[in-house]
């Protein structure tokens, strides 16, 4: 089972001083995030489709998110992947989650980019056990990005290619740019 | 810090995925009702503990209701309940006139549209109906349990996770009055 265990160390003490309910209601997100995730893994065999899941739901988070995002940052339509991936950094996460992954990594082709993540709101207070070495915790915010970014046409595969919880220094989600999207409907949940 | 929209879009999201997953049929709609008042007790235990870590101890279970109207609610969903009536016998109604996981269904079209899909029995045939239509509801149609009902489970697990950790074990259920406000009714179990 995925335990919470209280991490009263480091981490929560270098928290920006922001407001109580501030951090209250991020931990509102933090242990729903956990409890959907412990549910996933009593309903799923294995990891792997636990983490299909986790983007499924992601996805149809993020083809909502966007319209929600778009009406609270005012922000334009952005000219090239580049600045895409900015926004998404500096705006995007700063607003959902309260982090500005850096930028980097770039491709040659500039089609393909790395979001690296000093901390990770999902994962505060959580140790995977060993029975699960294969699970990607986090899995959501790939379909969120993926979602998201399909509604405004753009094809994009994300995944993440170095996790905390898995003993990694860093959390690091790889985005790569696929295609342009002709204006149609949207996909629909899945 | 996770911005409170992210919260309310996993919990529609967690809601579609307990009904997606499950059979459909009226037993299966209470079954959904528990498993997500069940994550929210888990949910709701961790939350109070972190609260609660530097709060004085409460000194009686008056104290621990008005603690739950106003600070919780507060740091949940950003305002504090607008009624509390108890009959002083452990029964407790919480009334919240604008409640931040409904306000999202009564006004907003696209959760409408998207909203848990429900079975109904129409002349022996099974069809489905869409929507959640506020103030219409029959109480005799049981097979369609209110869409809002749904969405009240996790909060009832909620509340009733930060009382069993505050040393309070209850039942906690919900109804909705007019979209979207709703009452919740605790009533305390004696240990």
């Amino acid at each position: 089972m995925i335990q919470h265990t209280s991490r009263l160390g480091k981490g929560y003490l270098t928290k920006k001083e922001s407001d109580a309910s501030d951090d209250l209601n991020s931990e509102l997100f933090t242990l729903t995030y956990g409890a959907l995730v412990t549910q996933l893994c009593k309903d799923y065999e294995n990891d792997e489709e636990v983490n299909k899941q986790l983007d499924k739901m992601g996805y149809n988070i993020g083809v909502r998110l966007i319209e929600d995002f778009l009406a609270r940052s005012s922000i334009g339509r952005c000219q090239d992947f580049r600045e895409t991936a900015d926004v998404i950094a500096k705006v995007a996460f700063k607003m959902y989650l309260g982090i500005t992954p850096s930028v980097t990594n770039w491709s040659p082709a500039g089609d393909e980019l790395s979001l690296i993540l000093e901390s990770n709101p999902l994962v505060d207070f959580v140790e995977l056990p060993d029975n699960h070495s294969s699970l990607v915790y986090s899995n959501l915010l790939c379909g969120v990005l993926r979602g998201a970014l399909e509604m405004v046409q753009m094809a994009v595969d994300v995944k993440f290619a170095q996790d905390t919880l898995r003993g990694d220094n860093v959390t690091e989600i790889r985005m790569k740019f696929i295609k342009r999207m002709e204006e149609n409907l949207p996909a629909g949940d899945e | 810090m996770a911005d409170e929209a992210l919260f309310q879009f996993l919990h529609n999201e967690v809601i579609q995925y307990i009904y997606k997953s499950s059979e459909h049929g009226e037993m299966e709609n209470g079954r959904c009702i528990t498993k997500l008042e069940n994550m929210g007790f888990r949910v709701g235990q961790g939350l109070i503990e972190r609260f609660t870590k530097d709060t004085a101890r409460f000194k009686d279970e008056l104290d621990v209701m008005k603690f739950i109207c106003k600070d919780f609610w507060t740091c949940v969903f950003k305002k504090q309940i607008d009624n509390l009536r108890t009959n002083h016998q452990g029964i407790y109604v919480l009334q919240d006139n604008k409640f931040r996981l409904l306000t999202q269904l009564s006004a907003g079209k696209q959760y409408l549209e998207h909203a848990p899909k429900v079975r109904k029995r129409n002349g022996g045939k099974l069809t489905c109906q869409a929507l959640f239509i506020p103030g219409q509801l029959s109480p005799h149609e049981w097979f369609s349990l209110p869409l809002s009902l749904q969405y009240l489970a996790f909060t009832c697990g909620l509340v009733r996770g930060g009382l069993s950790n505050l040393g309070v074990k209850s039942i906690v259920t919900a109804e909705v009055s007019v979209m979207p406000a709703c009452k919740f009714q605790v009533m305390i179990q004696k240990m």
